[in-house]
């Protein structure tokens, strides 16, 4: 039969052909199903509600100390970080340009052998010690603004484990001659001030001399104290070598450092080598210990303290100190509702067939997989960088309050940490989204996604695999996205255990690549799924 | 170019199924165009090759000269409900078409018009979770309308519909093609077809099997077959054998005559001096047509009840 009706022709329509519409499909979709809403929202109050109560409670280190005298107690330096800042020092007043060089014969330490610990008045008496010199004790000559704890310095010195080292203002360090100090292997170390400037030089014989480096140090007095000193950090042993528990004992320790040859140049005539212990640690301690012996030419100093940044992972920190990965324990619990919602965005659409609805409005199935991955990417990154950033600065600000001092703090690191870490929940939610298209079933897809990005977070941090193992699953796997939590900066120069939640084997923004290659490896291979198979 | 589905030459095989072995056939427009045969023919599968679904292993499907996939904004060049259970439960009949609506680049004031065309506005906020068969298809239908599209396509739209349902369904399907559209609807009962099609395309085991308007079925099937009483059955048989035709013994007076019209059958018995008692021309309704063309299309059959020779 021949039609006999002219054929139809619709009028014109509104709207047009691109990634936009679908976009839009995708978004009503998503905001039009009542249960995800109320997930995600979900996702993102445990976020912010964990992150501000959970290390707000419980929080009292300041005894009878009101917060804000709490956080007095913490000396800053130059940059504005905290730092420790305890050692012996036998120093003369340098008015204006000058230099000090001195020989370092020795560097000789005891380790406590009793019980761990601070030293303080409750420290083993000396007798319990043993010999022994910890990695980064350290004995040199150094130049500095004041005795005041923060303040600004340049030192040359002769360390435990870690050769002739320059160090200044508290988070640099150079490093200089290797190997260890001995009267048969002693060190020349010279500091000069010209300026704001301070050069530093080594030598292995007193004659032929090496420039270290020249240093600025911003705003230095015009009078400051040149000298010899003598620190020397806690011992730390980790006893139950896991990644993530801080297991391990610490030790108090003192060290000895030998000069001789001093030479101060610049200094007053005839001016007096005074002995003083800068910063609180080993005041109370092993009295006769600590201080300076001079017998002729020859200078003993015996201090015990570190001088560098205090670090999240720190084992000499007296203070109380937290970070703002403090307050990102609630994005694990995010993490894992945003995921099951992602990779459920798809699943449920193959569960009746609704997918077949899906293909058929929207026939180029690469474009399709993209619109949902941005929907589904925005939309966590949205509420999860909004959530972490109520975590971050409330959560922060609280336990400021109650008396922590925060490390790495303020404006620039917080935004930093709260987009990255939204970054990681959308690019974790992409990959969610992915292994669903792939596998198409909501319970083996959520068994997937636990599988590849929760369970190797579970290993890595939790302390169950051995360090090594640990750090492998953090390095290779999703849960490397983690590493955007870390705010805090690590030092060689300090001897901790860095581990998470502060620390991470990768870099943030590597952890976030780590987590991005994952993603985009799985949505290619979805979308190449998606196109090849029939619907 | 004209508003047509092209079917050409698809094959698919699903492991050891051939579920489509050279599907041919072309959907006219302003007409209504009857997709039959059993379960199982490759109804189906043909028409998710046709929305680009299934990629076929052999052939091509056109949407108005174009494969599916090179459509933009393809619901407004061909609509289909295939599934009508295809729907999210928690999403409400109004949102359902309005994400689609929006993946056509179509506004919410469109979607309203359809849902009051599908006489669903009381329901539209209602959660299709909850929704009748009956409603569902009416949802189906008014997502394959949203881009007012000059083709159609409906997989068993009148499953699980009430009498007055499947009424208001033929006259919208006829509505539909008066208006110039070409419309395609899939049965396996070629009852529903017989008031709402004008032309059939019968499907059996993956191909086409008969393509032809309604009224040419129905002509070609009916008075083939003769019943004939007689007292004389032998020489009845003889006479009407030498004649061409089929003859077969239905009983211990009775015989089934096919391949001669009733008046030569009349003419030689009466030439020959055979007498009879009775004759009666079948006339073939669609139903039977259909049965008679899908016979050996049918997978699963039970056996016949009588011993014939056809």
């Amino acid at each position: 039969m021949t039609a006999t009706i002219a054929p139809y022709r619709p009028p014109q329509q509104d709207g047009g052909d691109g990634f936009a519409p679908l976009l839009h499909a995708e978004w009503t979709k998503f905001r039009t199903l009542r249960g995800w809403v109320i997930a995600i929202v979900i996702a993102a109050a445990a976020i912010a509600v964990v992150g501000v109560l959970l290390p707000a409670s419980g929080q009292s280190h300041c005894g009878s100390r009101s917060g804000a005298a709490c956080l007095a107690l913490v000396p800053t330096g130059p940059g504005g970080e905290a730092v420790n800042d305890s050692y012996y020092l036998a120093a003369q007043p340098l008015a204006g340009d000058g230099s000090i060089t001195v020989r370092v014969t020795s560097l000789n330490g005891l380790i406590s052998a009793g019980n761990g610990g601070f030293v303080g008045p409750n420290s083993p008496p000396p007798g319990t010690m043993r010999p022994g010199l910890v990695p980064w004790a350290k004995a040199g000559i150094i130049i500095t603004g004041s005795t005041r704890p923060g303040s600004a310095y340049a030192a040359m010195m002769v360390t435990g484990s870690h050769g002739v080292r320059m160090q200044y203002d508290y988070t640099s360090d150079i490093a200089a001659l290797p190997g260890p100090v001995s009267a048969a292997s002693p060190r020349w170390l010279r500091l000069t001030r010209s300026g704001d400037v301070i050069t530093g030089y080594d030598s292995a014989d007193g004659r032929h001399w090496t420039e270290v480096a020249a240093v600025h140090l911003a705003g230095l007095a015009g009078t400051v104290r040149a000298g010899m000193f003598t620190t020397s950090p806690l011992d730390f042993t980790p006893n139950f070598p896991t990644y993530a528990e801080p297991g391990g004992s610490l030790s108090a320790s003192v060290a000895t450092g030998t000069f001789d040859d001093v030479d101060l140049r610049g200094g007053a005539p005839g001016g007096r080598w005074a002995g003083q212990n800068v910063g609180a640690i080993g005041a109370n301690y092993a009295g006769p210990r600590i201080g300076l012996r001079q017998a002729g030419g020859r200078f003993t100093v015996t201090g015990s303290g570190d001088i560098g940044p205090v670090v999240a992972a720190g084992v000499n920190n007296i203070f109380i100190t937290g970070t703002l990965a403090d307050h990102l324990f609630g994005v694990f619990i995010g993490l894992l509702i945003m995921i099951v919602i992602a990779a459920m965005f798809i699943t449920v659409e193959y569960r009746r067939g609704l997918i077949r609805t899906t293909l058929a409005a929207s026939p180029r199935r690469g474009r399709l997989l993209a619109a949902k991955a941005v929907v589904i990417g925005l939309a966590t990154f949205v509420l999860g960088s909004a959530a972490v950033a109520v975590a971050v600065i409330a959560g922060s600000r609280i336990a400021h309050d109650s008396g922590i001092y925060v490390l790495a703090s303020g404006w620039p690191i917080e935004v930093r940490v709260i987009l990255r870490t939204g970054a990681m929940l959308a690019v974790a939610s992409v990959l969610a989204l992915s292994i669903g298209a792939m596998l198409r079933r909501s319970v083996a897809a959520v068994a997937a996604v636990v599988v590849v990005i929760v369970l190797p977070y579970i290993l890595g941090v939790s302390g169950v695999l051995p360090a090594s193992a640990s750090e492998w699953i953090l390095r290779v796997t999703p849960a490397a996205g983690f590493a955007v939590e870390q705010s805090v900066p690590q030092y060689q120069q300090v001897v901790g255990h860095y581990g998470p939640p502060d620390y991470y084997p990768l870099a943030p923004w590597s952890g976030l690549a780590v987590l991005c290659v994952y993603a985009a490896v799985a949505l290619g291979l979805a979308a190449w799924l998606l196109r090849r198979r029939d619907a | 170019m004209e508003a047509t589905i092209e079917v050409t030459g698809l094959r698919k095989r699903f492991g050891s199924t051939l579920a489509l072995d050279g599907m041919s056939f072309i959907v006219q427009p302003g007409q209504v165009t009857g997709f039959v045969g059993p379960n199982g023919a490759g109804k189906s599968t043909t028409m998710r090759v046709i929305l680009g679904l299934d990629a076929p292993d052999q052939g091509s499907a056109l949407i108005s000269g174009q494969p599916y996939p090179r459509l933009r904004r393809p619901l407004s060049h061909i609509g289909a409900m295939l599934d009508a259970a295809a729907l999210q439960p928690g999403r409400t009949a109004r949102n359902h078409l309005l994400w689609l609506a929006h993946s056509q680049g179509l506004s919410g004031r469109r979607v309203d018009e359809v849902i009051e065309r599908a006489g669903l506005t009381s329901a539209a906020r209602r959660k299709a979770g909850g929704f009748s068969l009956g409603m569902r298809q009416r949802l189906g239908i008014a997502a394959a309308m949203l881009g007012d599209p000059p083709v159609l396509m409906f997989d068993e739209p009148f499953n699980g519909m009430d009498p007055e349902g499947i009424v208001w369904m033929r006259g919208y399907l006829r509505y539909l093609a008066a208006e110039g559209r070409a419309v395609l609807v899939s049965s396996h009962l070629m009852s529903e077809m017989q008031d709402s099609a004008d032309h059939l395309v019968v499907a059996g085991r993956g191909k086409v099997i008969a393509d032809t308007s309604v009224a040419e079925l129905i002509a070609a099937a009916s008075g083939d077959r003769v019943t004939l009483r007689t007292g004389a059955r032998p020489e009845a048989m003889t006479v009407l054998a030498h004649a061409g035709a089929t003859v077969a013994a239905t009983g211990r007076d009775t015989l089934a005559v096919t391949g001669l019209a009733a008046e030569q059958v009349v003419a030689r018995l009466s030439e020959s001096g055979v007498g009879f008692s009775e004759i009666s021309a079948h006339r073939a309704s669609l139903e039977e047509a259909y049965m008679e063309l899908t016979r050996d299309a049918v997978e699963f059959r039970a056996q016949p009840a009588e011993e014939e020779v056809r």
